[in-house]
């Protein structure tokens, strides 16, 4: 039987089975950043061990750091003390680190790609969720907890049972004003927030082949969303041709060997999943969502499902203390509804890709008055890249302020946080409750979305403005 | 890590499905650089009215003084999100021994065990009785015998772990002692497999 390109990346780096336990799988890239290290460093310290490959590891500072002058000290002292720790800690045990001020900082899940560390046929681990990120390039990616981030600094390896394979096929042409984050909205909106939980989920078809990198981070990104341990694409020349030349890629001859070795990561046509799903591209309508899980979404034209549609009962008091908590009443429709903030920015959507679909709606137009607006690049690189093609004019002129990389109103941990009882309208990844701020009611949708948004102050079916 | 056998106690029912580990453990929290302390920002959102420790919400549950024990029991998906370990530090650091849900997020499920915390998956039929006991009611969980009780009425469900967790948990072993004894492995392996 043949193989998913899943099993060959995971059999190559399976160092031992224990009988009726997890595998000893060995970790090729290890990312690590302020919020989940700390109590690793201090557990590896407290056990008198080394570091075993501290080669193997990059650190950033991201989830703490403020959004505007990066240059003055971090002002809250418990995120200064956080960072501050993360820099003793790599200096002491000898790993790379691009902090603030370094002009490779950024989102961890941003630079990782972008520096041309993430490639094809890897085992990838970093201490946070999005991790799956990593993905989009046929890599083996995913999230882990403090213990196992002290693993990997132990022994390059962690423990994990081999997740059951999921693949879901999305096939045929986008619908106009329809992007990748779209594409992840409406699949777990279908499958809903659990809907993948045990499986490592791999995304094909030719909607996904379509994709530029960009998109396909933005995919793979969410797999966490819908409880997947993590998402893949299998690589193609778009990811051939995204790595090639970066900081860190392969360089001649160590490239064509690295080339040949990742044209051999594919799904065979023989190999089986032990679950399969098929979407058409064309159903997916731009997708926005009304509740406290990235599961309760729908089409920007759709309405809010009625209570008497939920028959358990603890599903409709869920419902019900989601639609109190975000304000909002069953049946109703989103379309016109006045929101105060938007965001575009976090791992999912803060890509020069991602900036340029903005520019493309904002360009010669106004902020609209009601809105206040969070716009922040991933990382240094992408804020550079947003000068070099003069996009910072065209926000410029339309009243947008861009700030500095991180992760800033992605999760109610810096400076940057909605306040409580307003909208967001959010191209970031989770709308639970407080996540950008307590009380704080996150609509995620797609940065077309939350572009025409900015412009009308209310939500928009983006279709009308492109039309 | 501390060892975990067997346990009767009382529990704390907490009838919400998709607990994420941002109201496990709101983000304001993860800046510590220690495990320690966890315990009184469990759930904080849900437990205080405006971050107030005055001011506890009397509707939900950890607040009301009928509920007790080391077992939390939940509805499905619990630990949903983020990776945080700090969401199975606080549940322990507050005091909690065993979670039961009839379904967990995956990343939780491993910092749970990793931290001595047994997840205990359930059926729905099996939940729902539990939740329709009294609040003085008890639950007994035997790791060695892989059984959930409820012992007013007896009725009993077997629970999978592997057995190799099982043995780390029942004698307090953890993961980074096994790959600590597992160095030569390890590097002969990256001998074999430097490309
Ligand atoms: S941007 Fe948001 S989801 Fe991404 S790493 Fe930062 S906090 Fe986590």
């Amino acid at each position: 039987m043949g193989k998913t390109i899943f099993d060959k990346i995971w059999d190559k780096h399976v160092v031992k089975i224990i009988e009726d336990g997890p595998s000893v799988v060995y970790i090729d890239k290890h990312l690590i950043h302020e919020v989940t290290s700390p109590q690793a460093f201090s557990g590896i310290e407290k056990r008198g061990a080394p570091l075993f490959r501290p080669a193997q590891i990059v650190a950033t500072a991201d989830h703490n750091v403020p959004t505007l002058h990066q240059e003055l000290p971090i002002k809250d002292a418990l995120s200064k003390f956080q960072v501050d720790t993360l820099i003793d800690n790599c200096k002491k045990h000898g790993v790379e680190l691009y902090g603030l001020g370094h002009p490779y900082q950024g989102i961890v899940h941003v630079i990782g790609p972008e520096l041309g560390l993430t490639q094809p046929g890897m085992t990838i681990v970093c201490g946070d969720s999005h991790t799956s990120t990593h993905g989009a390039f046929g890599a083996i990616a995913f999230g882990i907890g403090t213990s196992e981030v002290e693993m990997v600094f132990a022994a390059q390896c962690i423990m994990q049972s081999k997740p059951k394979l999921m693949r879901i096929n999305i096939d045929g042409a986008l619908k106009n004003g329809v992007v990748s984050k779209d594409i992840i909205l409406y699949i777990i909106a279908q499958i809903s927030a659990s809907g993948a939980t045990g499986y490592f989920v791999e995304y094909a078809g030719s909607a996904i082949r379509a994709l530029s990198m960009e998109a396909r981070m933005t995919i793979c990104n969410m797999s966490i969303e819908m409880g997947a341990r993590g998402g893949m694409i299998a690589p193609d020349q778009t990811t051939y041709d995204y790595i090639q030349g970066r900081m860190f890629a392969p360089k001649g001859a160590a490239w064509e060997q690295k080339l040949a070795a990742w044209k051999q990561l594919y799904t065979d046509a023989d190999a089986k999943f032990d679950m399969e799903i098929n979407i058409v591209a064309k159903d997916i309508d731009p997708m926005i969502t009304y509740g406290t899980n990235p599961g309760m979404g729908l089409s920007i034209q759709g309405t809010l499902p009625t209570i008497e549609s939920f028959d358990d009962v603890t599903e409709k008091q869920n419902y019900e203390k989601a639609l109190k908590y975000m304000g909002l009443t069953a049946g109703q429709t989103l379309l016109g509804m006045p929101v105060q903030n938007v965001f575009i920015g976090s791992c999912t959507n803060s890509r020069i890709e991602d900036f340029r679909l903005v520019a493309s709606i904002i360009k010669g137009k106004q902020k609209h008055p009601g809105i206040k607006t969070l716009i922040v690049p991933g990382s240094q690189e992408v804020a550079k890249q947003i000068k070099a093609e003069g996009l910072d004019k065209i926000f410029e002129a339309a009243g947008v302020e861009i700030r500095q990389a991180g992760c800033s109103a992605c999760l109610g941990m810096n400076e940057d946080k909605i306040p409580a009882g307003e909208y967001c309208i959010s191209t970031s990844n989770r709308n639970f409750e407080g996540r950008q701020g307590a009380g704080a009611r996150t609509l995620l949708a797609s940065p077309l979305t939350a572009a025409a948004a900015l412009l009308t102050g209310k939500i928009t079916d983006i279709r009308e403005i492109l039309n | 890590m501390q060892s975990l056998q067997k346990i009767t106690s009382r529990f704390i029912p907490l009838r919400i499905e998709n607990v994420d580990t941002d109201q496990i453990i709101p983000a304001r929290f993860l800046k510590a650089t220690t495990k320690d302390g966890f315990g009184k920002n469990l759930f904080r959102d849900w437990r205080y009215e405006n971050d107030d420790e005055a001011q506890p919400k009397t509707d939900f549950v950890l607040n009301q003084k009928q509920y007790a024990g080391e077992i939390l029991v939940a509805a499905k998906n619990f630990g949903c999100g983020s990776s945080r370990e700090h969401a199975a530090w606080s549940l322990q650091d507050y005091g909690f021994k065993v979670v039961v849900s009839s379904f967990f997020a995956d990343i939780f499920k491993n910092n749970a065990l990793n931290n001595g915390v047994l997840p205990v998956t359930v059926t729905d039929a099996f939940l729902q009785q539990i939740f329709a006991v009294g609040a003085k009611d008890t639950l007994t969980v035997d790791l060695e015998k892989q059984t959930i009780t409820i012992d007013a009425s007896g009725a009993t469900e077997k629970f999978d772990i592997n057995s190799y967790k099982k043995t780390c948990l029942l004698n307090g072993y953890d993961d980074i002692d096994y790959l600590l004894s597992m160095k030569t492995e390890i590097e002969a392996y990256e001998k074999a497999n430097q490309s």
